[in-house]
């Protein structure tokens, strides 16, 4: 074959049209774009705000409330709401205003950790899987397969048996169960953008492993993990409240929306102000989560874009 | 095919046996034991107990019995009630979870799905805001809270049907009504996002091209294919129809699967837990055979993978 020389006179340029080029619209980053549409989305911004005021409630009412969690009164028994206990006081005159936020401060902790634990181990576990890849990725995926057919609760169940509840055990075994889930999803993120062609690009410039994670896949991979995160929570607060009301929650006098919950239903018929103030506190945080995590689906996802 | 299945059922027998090894030893590794519950039993009389239920072997021969009896079918006594059998538990208790299930996944199916379809074809407008409000709502508010409500309002309020119980057929509508609320807001929500993942196809964009009449591709191609992916949640939803509602089975005092399950808790009846475990596995790991089974007849683009 014949070798032809590539000169410079071979070829004629185009000028450039400075005009065609410009970019008319401000750029910008993939998270500055997914910040503009959480903001653009008043009902995130409002389930956000609504949060930090819960947060905060729960860190100064228990520090400057007359009354504190565990003190008891027995003259003023199973008092309705009133000025002076404004969410009423329980069987054993407990200040439920109080005792209410400082389970706020149990629950959201645990559904906080959970959430961290869980991403952590997830994002540990999926993305190694994914990116091993092979036999090691089958087998750790039959693992995960395993732990993911039998049914969350049980999980849970068995594991607080053997551990006794209280904070911790609770944590451990919400992240036990949930981590799989957060895996699963991070390694299906892994594989999919492996094979794109920014990475095959960013492969034939000699791009370090480490420069492709975290240059391309941790920035697109992250957004489906931080949804699933804001999932995760307001389920680990459930799974705490359901934990308490049959019978394996925290000890008391500890108070945690799971427990009070509990004590209120089953007093309901007679006092049910007692249910209804943790049961509030908890659907209006379960709503805030849930809200926050549509959001940014939404935010990140082009898809959900109206 | 046929090979499909096959491997999928092999490890359906791997999965089972698994989750049979780790449930064995985890409840025997949970602290204390059943006969310490009851005040002061005399050391002769503890050891029978512990012979009867073979705890004097050593735990690998107990694990080799424990197997062999579940293939033959015997999943052990309880070690509370005399002559109660896991088995006979099921027998007994399984219909009653089974009805309270079926009718809540039933009747929030057909709703949620209704809902679902009516929020994605008016996306954007009114309608889709209420809908949206409903599911964030209804996957917010825990079940007792739920349940609960309903109990106080319907049963002791108003009057109209009995609070708890388990009794015929006006004893029914209230927790059925409690289970299926939550199976609106999930179906609702998963149509709705699957409606708007459809949509935007290219085979969408081809029908209405070729001049389709928008009834027709909506019923024929957009309904059909966001469909399919509820068939995945029918393997954990009828397992957990079968299961029962830990929750609300507890709530209204149906003496369901959960209810037993619960109790079996309290009692620390460790063969009734392994046993109501490993079923309740079997039955969720099977299920979710089943529908990878099915999935692969009914979405050709699956067989093509096979």
């Amino acid at each position: 074959m014949n070798k032809i020389k590539l000169t410079e006179d071979l070829f004629i340029y185009e000028s450039i049209k400075e005009e065609a080029e410009k970019i008319s619209r401000p750029s910008f980053t993939y998270w500055q774009d997914a910040f503009r549409r959480f903001k653009a989305n008043k009902l995130v911004v409002g389930a956000f705000i609504l949060l930090l005021i819960m947060i905060f409630l729960a860190v100064v009412v228990p520090i400057f409330s007359r009354y504190n969690y565990h003190q008891q009164d027995f003259n003023c028994i199973n008092k309705w709401p009133s000025w002076e206990h404004f969410f009423g006081t329980d069987d054993l005159g407990r200040d439920l205003f109080v005792r209410c936020w400082e389970g706020a401060r149990v629950s959201l902790f645990i559904g906080i950790m959970a959430a961290f634990i869980n991403g952590g181990l997830g994002i540990i576990y999926g993305g190694l899987s994914g990116f091993l890849g092979g036999t090691i990725d089958m087998i750790m995926m039959r693992f995960v397969e395993i732990i993911i057919s039998i049914p969350q609760l049980l999980w849970i169940i068995l594991l607080i048996l053997i551990m006794k509840p209280g904070i911790w055990p609770i944590i451990i075994a919400i992240s036990a169960t949930g981590w799989v889930q957060t895996a699963r999803i991070f390694r299906g993120q892994v594989l999919q953008i492996r094979e794109t062609e920014y990475v095959m690009a960013s492969k034939i410039f000699r791009a370090s492993n480490l420069w492709i994670i975290y240059k391309h896949l941790l920035p697109n991979a992250i957004s489906p993990i931080l949804i699933n995160l804001t999932f995760i929570i307001p389920s680990a607060i459930f799974a705490e409240a359901f934990l308490s009301y049959i019978g394996l929650g925290l000890p008391l006098p500890m108070a945690s929306w799971g427990n009070l919950a509990a004590g209120g239903a089953s007093v309901i018929f007679i006092y049910p102000y007692q249910l209804f103030s943790p049961a509030l506190l908890i659907s209006i945080t379960m709503l805030s989560f849930n809200i926050i995590g549509d959001g940014l689906r939404d935010a990140f996802d082009p898809k959900f874009r109206i | 095919m046929a090979r499909y299945i096959l491997k999928r059922f092999i490890y359906m027998i791997f999965t089972l046996f698994t989750v049979i090894t780790i449930t064995f030893f985890m409840m025997h590794s949970v602290p204390g034991d059943p006969f310490s519950l009851s005040r002061e039993t005399p050391p002769e009389v503890r050891r029978n107990l512990e012979v009867k239920y073979g705890l004097d072997k050593p735990l690998i021969d107990q694990y080799f019995i424990y197997i062999k009896k579940i293939i033959s079918g015997d999943f052990g006594i309880s070690m509370k009630y005399k002559g109660q059998s896991v088995i006979g538990k099921v027998k007994t208790a399984m219909p009653n979870s089974a009805v309270v299930g079926f009718g809540g996944v039933f009747i929030g199916c057909i709703i949620g799905i209704l809902l679902g379809i009516l929020a994605a074809l008016n996306r954007g407008r009114g309608f889709d805001y209420l809908v949206i409000i409903i599911a964030i709502v209804g996957v917010s508010v825990p079940s007792f809270v739920i349940g609960s409500l309903l109990q106080y309002f319907f049963g002791i309020k108003l009057n109209l049907f009995p609070v708890a119980g388990w009794n015929g057929l006006v004893y029914m509508i209230l927790p059925i009504m409690a289970a299926s609320f939550q199976n609106v807001a999930f179906y609702a929500r998963m149509l709705r996002a699957n409606m708007l993942d459809v949509i935007n196809k290219d085979y969408i964009y081809t029908a209405m091209s070729k001049g389709l009449n928008k009834r027709e591709i909506i019923r024929r191609h957009v309904l059909r294919n966001s469909m399919l992916p509820l068939v995945t949640s029918l393997g954990p939803m009828c397992a957990g129809i079968l299961m029962g509602n830990f929750v609300i089975e507890r709530i209204f005092n149906i003496p369901g699967i959960g209810q037993a399950f619960i109790v079996a808790i309290q009692n620390s009846d460790y063969t009734m837990i392994m046993g109501l475990t490993t079923i309740f596995s079997a039955i969720t790991i099977f299920m979710y055979f089943v529908v990878d089974i099915l999935y692969g007849f009914i979405d050709p683009r699956i067989r093509i993978y096979i």
